[in-house]
């Protein structure tokens, strides 16, 4: 899926020579200390940054679930994912699916700024959950969330990778789900020093 | 697509005339209109000289009023991340917020040009000339405010920074809007209007670049 990827933030290199594959079914973990890329790597799978160096090929259909809820505040939950979901060609039921999925059905009419910290990263999921993405990106997916909410987390996972979806997620917290390949990413200042 | 860049519109109108922000720069417009007879004084002809002119600048300085909240909210909150994810340019994103502002400050305004013309006593041709030249030049000026929002979108002071921005670009659109307004005017709406087309179509490549500058 990737091959030879370099990525340049700020001025640093963050990596480089960055291989991996992901095949429909599959999981990546993304492991490091803070400030190594995982976030870049992530927004540049998406589309969101451009790489310095090499290529990747992706799903045409991605969906990234960051630490930004993308959702408007005023607006009760099930409002503002239904915008999503229309731009998505989803539906009503999808919108009720993916929220029963993560454990928000009881909050839809509740708008968005009323939601604690853990409503809110579930609204990010159920976001996630909507899109008709073939590849997950998922940044900490598992912050603010309940030991339950993590559980359900792990079995929205598993769903994705059983109808042949691809993840990769960049998580601090251990995640209920096995995973195919673990990234773990380094920082690059003893490689730097060399050269 | 063409269906889910309604939605995206469609969603940014709302979302402005349920918030109040449209009204805001209406209720601005009418009281800049209702000041002036004020500070001039009851002179009719005075009035009738000047306050097509003035309803202009006014028209301008609205322009400014909801600057923070065309770009600022969504880049912050991840809706454009969101969007380029499912594909969307950034050109398209904006012209698409281009579009919805316009929606929601060109028809308002207009409606609060013709109550402010009552106030400085316009009517008949002159009334005309002025709803004629500000419906033509409300796109330049929704696609000013569009792409200087993104220019500044993220810094901190942009509301000033804003201002002095819209000074020098609207600076055409001023001297042919009011100079319609003269007697020997006709051309002069006519080259409004090709100022206004120049500066709506560049907006969707200016402020895209300056997102996608943004996201660097």
């Amino acid at each position: 899926m990737t091959e030879a990827l370099g990525c340049v933030r700020g001025g640093r290199i963050l990596f480089r020579g960055l291989h991996f594959a992901l095949s429909p079914g599959q999981a990546g973990l993304l492991t490091g200390p803070n400030g190594v890329g995982k976030s870049s790597l992530l927004r540049l799978l998406a589309g969101l940054l451009e790489p310095s160096a090499g290529s990747f090929s992706a799903p045409e259909t991605k969906a990234l679930c960051d630490d930004r809820l993308a959702l408007d505040e005023h607006l009760p939950l099930e409002q503002a994912l239904r915008f999503w979901a229309r731009l998505d060609g989803k539906g009503t039921a999808d919108v009720a699916a993916a929220m029963a999925r993560a454990g928000l059905d009881h909050l839809a009419e509740v708008p968005v700024r009323y939601f604690s910290t853990g409503q809110r990263q579930r609204a990010r999921l159920a976001r996630t959950y909507l899109a008709n993405a073939r590849l997950w990106l998922l940044d900490e997916p598992a912050n603010g969330l309940d030991t339950e909410s993590v559980e359900q987390l792990g079995r929205a996972l598993q769903g994705h990778l059983d109808e042949g979806g691809i993840i990769l997620a960049a998580s601090h917290i251990p995640l209920p789900i096995a995973f195919d390949t673990n990234l773990r990413r380094e920082p690059l200042e003893e490689l730097e020093a060399c050269l | 697509m063409i269906r889910a860049i309604a939605t995206i519109i469609w969603r940014d109108v709302r979302q402005s005339y349920a918030s109040g922000g449209t009204w805001l720069p209406v209720i601005f417009y009418l009281s800049a209109a209702t000041l002036f007879p004020f500070a001039v004084g009851p002179d009719r002809e005075l009035l009738l000289q000047t306050g097509g002119g003035i309803l202009w600048i006014a028209a301008l300085l609205a322009t400014l009023l909801p600057l923070d909240r065309l770009i600022q909210p969504d880049l912050e909150n991840g809706v454009y991340d969101q969007l380029i994810v499912r594909g969307f340019s950034d050109e398209l994103i904006v012209a698409a917020r281009l579009v919805s502002h316009w929606l929601s400050f060109g028809p308002p305004l207009l409606f609060a040009a013709f109550l402010a013309s009552g106030l400085m006593g316009l009517e008949g041709a002159a009334l005309g000339t002025l709803l004629a030249s500000l419906a033509i030049a409300t796109p330049a000026l929704a696609g000013l405010a569009v792409m200087i929002a993104a220019l500044t979108a993220g810094l901190k002071g942009a509301g000033a920074l804003g201002g002095l921005l819209l000074v020098p670009l609207a600076i055409p659109l001023l001297i042919f809007g009011a100079g319609s307004l003269s007697a020997q005017g006709g051309s002069a709406l006519l080259f409004l209007a090709a100022i206004s087309l120049l500066l709506v179509a560049i907006t969707p490549f200016a402020a895209g670049a300056a997102l996608s500058a943004v996201r660097e």
